[in-house]
C-alpha cells in the first residue's frame, strides 16, 4: 500500500481479484444460461461445438436454420469461426445444444451404425452451380462412388468436370455431404478438404459395412 | 482497412471473468451478480455486430455490466415485501473465510460511487478517465472516489490479513 495515493499493493489488488474470482465451473454454468437465453431471443446467429471422430475433431456448426459447416482440424477451427462470423454472423457462441442431432448421427455413421444422414441442412455458404453439385451428392448411395465427370453429367454440365471438382473441394459439409464419394475416371482419390487419409478413412468405412 | 469483427464466443472467453468480478464487487457475491452478468452479455451479443471497430471492448462490456447491475438491483427494490428477517441468499462463492468476510461486508457498505470506482478501476481495468465516463464527474472525482474506496478496504486488511501486515508497514 502507498499510504500517500492510496493506491493498493501489487499483493492486495491480487487479494481482491482472487476474492472475487470466479471459478471454472461457475463460468462454465453462466456460459450455458448464456446459450440458452441467446438461443431464446434468436441472436444466437451460428452455434458451433467440436466432436471426436475417427478422422480427428470435427467442427459443427449451425444456423436457426440447419447445420452450415463442417470443418476438419487441418482447416484451422479457429479460421473457420472468422469466416462463418465474416459471412454469416459474428453472433457466435459454443453451443453444442444446437448441435446434439448433428452429433449423434456423425458419431452412429463413423461407428457403421447410419448410412444417411437425417439433418436440416443451411446451403447458404454455396451459391450456383457449386450448390447444385453439393445438393446432388447427398443423392450418392452411401458405399457408392461417382466420378467427377458423371457427377457433371448428372446435373446437367458435362462439360463441367472442373467446376464439379471445385464444388467438391469447397463443400462447407464434408461428411454429410459425401464428396468423399466423388473420385477421378480412372478410379484414383482425386482430392478432398480433409486430407486423402480421411478420404480413404471414410470410404474404407462404407465399404466394411 | 476494416477488419472483420470476431466471432462472440472470444469475447466471452476473454472477458467473462472480469465482468463476473465487477458483477459480484458491485452486488455482492450472490445470483444477482449471475443475473447481471447474464444479462450483460446478451446485451452484448445482440449489439456486438454494430459494435465500432475500434471500440475497446473491455470498456463496453464493463458500461453495460454497470447499467445491467443498476437494472438488477432496481427489479430486486420493486420485487422486495418489508419483512423483520433478511432472507438468507444462496452464495456461489462458497464459503468465505473471515478475513474474505470482512472484506465482501466492507466492499458493500462503501458508498454506491466508492464500490463503483473500485470495481471498475481495480477489477474492470478501466483507466480513472473510463470509469468517470460511466458514473460522471471528472477523472480526478473518480480518482478520489476510489481512493476513498480503497482506504476503506485498506484498513481491513490491515487489521485481519497477517500475511500483509509485515509487508505493508
Amino acid at each position: 500500500m502507498n499510504a500517500t495515493t492510496g493506491e493498493l499493493s501489487e499483493a492486495q489488488t491480487r487479494s481482491l481479484l482472487d476474492l472475487s474470482g470466479a471459478a471454472p465451473e461457475e463460468l462454465a454454468a453462466l456460459h450455458s444460461r448464456l446459450e440458452a437465453a441467446a438461443a431464446q431471443h434468436g441472436i444466437l446467429d451460428v452455434a458451433y461445438t467440436t466432436i471426436d471422430t475417427a478422422v480427428g475433431p470435427l467442427l459443427l456448426a449451425a444456423t436457426e436454420r440447419g447445420l452450415i459447416r463442417v470443418a476438419f482440424e487441418r482447416e484451422g477451427h479457429d479460421q473457420v469461426l472468422q469466416s462463418l462470423a465474416a459471412r454469416i454472423s459474428p453472433r457466435i457462441l459454443r453451443a453444442p445444444r444446437r448441435l446434439a442431432a448433428a452429433a449423434r448421427e456423425i458419431d452412429e455413421y463413423f461407428a457403421g451404425q447410419r448410412t444417411g444422414f437425417d439433418l436440416p441442412l443451411d446451403y447458404s455458404l454455396s451459391s450456383g452451380f457449386r450448390q447444385l453439385v453439393q445438393r446432388h451428392l447427398s443423392e450418392i448411395a452411401y458405399g457408392q462412388t461417382e466420378s467427377y465427370k458423371e457427377v457433371a453429367q448428372i446435373v446437367g454440365n458435362p462439360k463441367a468436370v472442373r467446376a464439379v471438382g471445385t464444388a467438391c473441394a469447397t463443400n462447407p459439409l464434408p461428411v454429410v455431404v459425401p464428396c468423399h464419394r466423388v473420385l477421378r475416371t480412372d478410379g484414383t482419390l482425386g482430392g478432398y478438404v480433409g486430407g486423402l487419409d480421411a478420404k480413404t478413412a471414410l470410404l474404407t468405412l462404407e465399404q466394411a459395412a | 482497412m476494416m477488419t472483420i469483427k470476431q466471432p462472440f464466443e472470444r469475447v466471452v472467453t476473454e472477458h467473462a471473468a472480469t465482468v463476473l468480478r465487477v458483477c459480484r464487487a458491485v452486488l455482492g457475491p450472490h445470483p444477482d451478480a449471475d443475473d447481471a452478468w447474464s444479462e450483460t452479455f446478451l446485451a452484448a451479443l445482440k449489439a456486438w455486430p454494430s459494435l465500432p471497430e475500434d471500440a475497446n471492448v473491455q470498456a463496453w462490456l464493463v458500461t453495460i455490466a454497470h447499467r445491467k447491475a443498476i437494472d438488477v438491483t432496481r427489479a430486486r427494490q420493486r420485487q422486495a415485501v418489508p419483512t423483520d428477517e433478511v432472507p438468507e441468499r444462496v452464495s456461489s462463492l462458497g464459503v468465505p473465510d473471515d478475513v474474505d468476510h470482512d472484506l465482501w461486508t466492507a466492499l458493500r457498505a462503501l458508498p454506491p460511487k466508492q464500490r463503483q470506482a473500485v470495481a471498475y478501476h481495480y477489477l474492470g481495468g478501466l483507466p480513472y478517465r473510463e470509469v468517470a465516463g460511466i458514473l460522471g464527474g471528472s477523472t480526478d472525482a473518480a480518482r478520489r472516489s476510489a481512493a476513498d474506496g480503497i482506504r476503506t478496504l485498506r484498513a481491513i486488511y490491515l487489521d485481519n490479513c497477517p500475511a500483509t501486515k509485515g509487508v505493508t508497514r
